[in-house]
């Protein structure tokens, strides 16, 4: 048993953390929100440069053959400084969707681009009347020739907009399975929107989209398992992302009640925020054991893995909505702005709430594998 | 005890619905029924309609163009219009009306009041500061004499709607060394003076209604003074405390409520509907029951006040109980929508179906709500000062 970092996890986190303070500490994030692409070009770039883009592959395919907990020490730092490059979507969904069910052809066509930063791929997996749950898919995936044809709705794409690959779930006659699709596929119609925590996102509408049998990924109809191991994984990077928000955050809403005044003397100063401070603490410290342990029990490949994934978003996405919540309201009225960083921070937290699954959802599976004696 | 209302204030209750009914244009309480922000123009346009019903102004007194009504009939009234959904009376109704029938000159309530029915003024409340918000007495912003101005040299934050004010009502020091509560003035402003710059504020929800006011040699009339010099702390307060009824707004939870179930029925998952998931329907229940229990809490206090008795600590738990459940019902509105609570309003001043294209219609409105309500518990005395006024009152702390 350790929790400790080794020397060379402190080394992918130092350099992370210079990379954030570099580029996202003291610059202006809001312009690359309200960028076209969202995010930096250049950073990404740098993503590959260090190595980051390479880290969760396999090295037959020039990756470095990292673990979920080497993920989970990069995607802590990224939080910490609400990092907008498409890590998750591209690396660690697609990416892991890809190494985990593609062919060797698909392997050595995309995990190589990925990791030389050259092309970016979007998860389509939802669908409006799926909740959160992976196997509920109404878009249908139709033999036609020796390819298929592709026709429904596939809802809240992240980075649908600048992807240039989806991987996208659709219902053939075998049952759930798995297709890369190029974007601007004649059919394939996009309606893009800002979300909520600053990112850009996709609705697709698929109507007769036609795709060769090259497109298949993975076995037809053997989607679900992977789909959920991977999402395993997501819910893993995201509640690490998660546990650095939450650290900011806090140190944000510490250092800030340290030096407001009001009524002559620092805010800090009044019980009523210390201890809703110290709760928000604590409440980060639980989400922060419960995802360090998930991170290690997928690297080890556990058997109740599954049980685990779930507590850990029901404790992560609690954890983010009372300190998202607690860090607006200490700061009273600035936290009420989209100028002053906290409020970003709160609603990236929120979102983490509801990603891969809400509460409700985690806690609903958790018990259909734990069962009450 | 009894909890039924008198044959007349059900009689009452019917004439109020039925000119809801037929009055309230459709596309203002659509506006509302989103929680989206009603503009100027609208707010104006359904406030003549009410000033030429003549119920503009319901808690002034009939004298001054108010109503006769009861304080049963203005509780009625309240919810009546809360669960119409239509438009919460502006600052100039419920805030400076009041302060200037109790404390204003002949001259200022003859100028200033009929104005505001009319909807000719447009007011915005500029007591904030960057360093005075839970501490409002420590305000900073000066106003000095220089004959028969004053001239005012400071800036207010957090101004609701100064944009489109024609005028503030402006807490200002004009005794710097008197105690913080006694050197204050409360000043009537002019928007368009020489001197004053309005800078937006963006919020959370991406809106704006939040403004910086800086003041640079402001020249206001000493006339434009209400009641005395230094003594401006005790009608603030005056008004804080005359706002003690109403801040539940329990009928405005009761309309979240309502369109939280019909969305959770309406809302498919998987094979069923949301309202199938027993973890979302129990959450719901028990904040309806919280809700409950804050109503006849609402009712037993007014009872006590049609009593007479003086006011305590009521409001503010009614404050911090009812911000709290709407903040909880916020929060259960935007999970109902699933992965569509991931995108945002990109402007909570555009109506409904002109901007965004994605997801269920019952969308619109509810993201940028729940973001703006998180001010529930900041404004008008945040729910830690509430707290710290209720064990101030009953602990003697
Ligand atoms: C089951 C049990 C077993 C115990 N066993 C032992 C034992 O084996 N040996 C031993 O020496 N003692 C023992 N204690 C005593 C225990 O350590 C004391 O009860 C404890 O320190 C609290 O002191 P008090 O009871 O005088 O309460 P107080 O100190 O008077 O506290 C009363 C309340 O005020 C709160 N409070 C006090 N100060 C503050 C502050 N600064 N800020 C905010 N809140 C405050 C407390 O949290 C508490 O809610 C035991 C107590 C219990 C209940
Ligand atoms: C949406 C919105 C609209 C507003 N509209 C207006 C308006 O139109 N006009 C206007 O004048 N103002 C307006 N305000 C300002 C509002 O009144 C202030 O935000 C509020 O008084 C809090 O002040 P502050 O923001 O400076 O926070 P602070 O007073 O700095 O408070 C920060 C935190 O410290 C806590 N705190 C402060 N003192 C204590 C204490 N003694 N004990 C325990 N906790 C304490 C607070 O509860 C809060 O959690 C608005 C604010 C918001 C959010």
């Amino acid at each position: 048993m350790d929790f400790n970092l080794t020397e060379e996890q402190s080394m992918l986190r130092d350099s992370v953390e210079r990379f954030v303070a570099d580029h996202y500490q003291n610059t202006d994030r809001a312009a690359l929100v309200y960028s076209d692409l969202g995010y930096s070009a250049e950073h990404w770039r740098l993503f590959a440069e260090m190595g980051w883009l390479a880290l969760p592959f396999a090295e037959q395919h020039g990756g470095f053959g990292g673990t979920p907990v080497d993920t989970a020490i990069l995607m802590e730092t990224l939080g910490r400084g609400l990092v907008l490059e498409p890590y998750l979507s591209t690396v660690v969904l697609a990416g892991g969707l890809v190494a985990l069910a593609g062919s060797e052809v698909q392997q050595a066509d995309i995990i190589p681009q990925i990791i030389a930063g050259d092309l970016t791929l979007a998860l389509a997996y939802l669908e409006p009347a799926s909740g959160f749950d992976p196997s509920h898919v109404a878009t249908t995936a139709r033999s036609d020739g020796d390819g298929f044809l592709l026709n429904g709705y596939k809802c809240v794409v992240y980075q649908g907009p600048s992807a240039d690959r989806f991987i996208l779930s659709a219902r053939t006659e075998k049952g759930v399975s798995l297709f890369v699709l190029e974007q601007g596929l004649p059919g394939l119609c996009r309606k893009d929107f800002k979300t909520l925590d600053g990112q850009w996102a996709s609705d697709l509408s698929l109507e007769d989209v036609s795709v060769g049998p090259e497109a298949l990924l993975g076995g037809e109809g053997l989607a679900l398992p992977a789909l959920e191991q991977v999402l395993g994984r997501a819910v893993s990077a995201v509640c690490a992302e998660a546990v650095g928000s939450m650290a900011a955050a806090n140190e944000i809403t510490r250092d800030y009640i340290r030096v407001r005044e009001q009524f002559g003397v620092a805010i800090g100063s009044f019980q009523a925020l210390q201890h809703r401070w110290v709760d928000m603490h604590i409440e980060a410290e639980l989400a922060k054991s419960m995802s360090d342990a998930l991170a290690m029990r997928l690297r080890d490949g556990d058997e109740d893995v599954p049980a685990m994934v779930h507590a850990t978003k029901v404790t992560v996405g609690r954890a983010a909505q009372i300190v998202g919540q607690g860090a607006v309201q200490l700061h009273g009225g600035i936290g009420m702005t989209d100028d002053y960083a906290i409020g970003h921070y709160y609603k990236r937290l929120s979102i983490i709430d509801l990603l891969f699954g809400n509460q409700d959802y985690h806690a609903t599976r958790y018990e259909a594998l734990e069962p009450a004696q | 005890m009894n909890l039924a209302f008198g044959s007349k204030d059900l009689i009452f209750q019917q004439e109020l619905q039925a000119f809801l009914a037929e009055c309230l244009p459709d596309d203002i309480r659509e506006r509302c029924a989103r929680g989206l922000i009603v503009g100027n123009e609208d707010l104006i346009r359904w406030q003549r309609i009410l000033y030429d019903r003549g119920w503009m102004a319901p808690n002034w007194p009939v004298e001054y163009g108010g109503t006769d009504w009861t304080l049963t009939q203005k509780y009625i009234a309240a919810r009546e219009f809360a669960a119409a959904c239509a438009p919460l009376p502006t600052f100039g109704i419920t805030m400076l009306g009041p302060v200037l029938i109790a404390f204003g000159s002949a001259e200022q309530k003859a100028f200033y009041l009929p104005r505001i029915l009319k909807s000719e003024d447009v007011w915005c409340q500029g007591y904030s500061e960057p360093g005075a918000g839970s501490d409002l007495a420590n305000l900073k912003t000066r106003a000095v004499r220089a004959g028969d101005d004053y001239l005012v040299n400071g800036q207010k934050i957090w101004t609701s709607y100064a944009h489109w004010a024609d005028r503030m009502f402006c807490l200002v020091r004009t005794d710097p060394a008197a105690k913080p509560q006694k050197g204050i003035s409360f000043l009537l402003i002019d928007m368009d003076t020489p001197g004053i710059e309005i800078k937006p504020i963006i919020g959370l929800d991406m809106g704006h209604t939040l403004n910086e006011v800086f003041l640079s040699d402001v020249r206001v009339p000493v006339k434009n003074r209400v009641g005395e010099e230094n003594e401006g702390w005790t009608y603030a307060k005056y008004l804080l405390q005359k706002e003690r009824s109403f801040v539940a707004r329990v009928a405005q939870s009761r309309h979240l409520v309502q369109r939280l179930k019909r969305i959770a029925s309406e809302q498919k998952m998987g094979a069923g509907y949301l309202f199938g998931s027993a973890e979302f329907r129990r959450r719901v229940s028990r904040l309806e029951i919280d809700l409950q229990a804050l109503e006849y809490t609402e009712l037993r206090y007014l009872s006590k006040e049609l009593q007479g008795e003086p006011v305590g600590p009521e409001p503010s738990i009614l404050k911090i109980r009812g911000s709290e459940i709407q903040q909880g019902l916020k929060q259960l509105l935007v999970e109902s929508l699933g992965m569509y609570g991931v995108p945002y309003e990109n402007d909570s001043m555009t109506v409904s179906d002109s901007y965004m294209e994605v997801g269920p219609d019952h969308r619109h409105g509810i993201v940028a709500e729940h973001l703006y309500g998180r001010g529930a518990t900041i404004f008008g005395g945040s729910n830690e000062i509430q707290r710290n006024i209720i064990s101030r009152m009953l602990l003697g702390t």
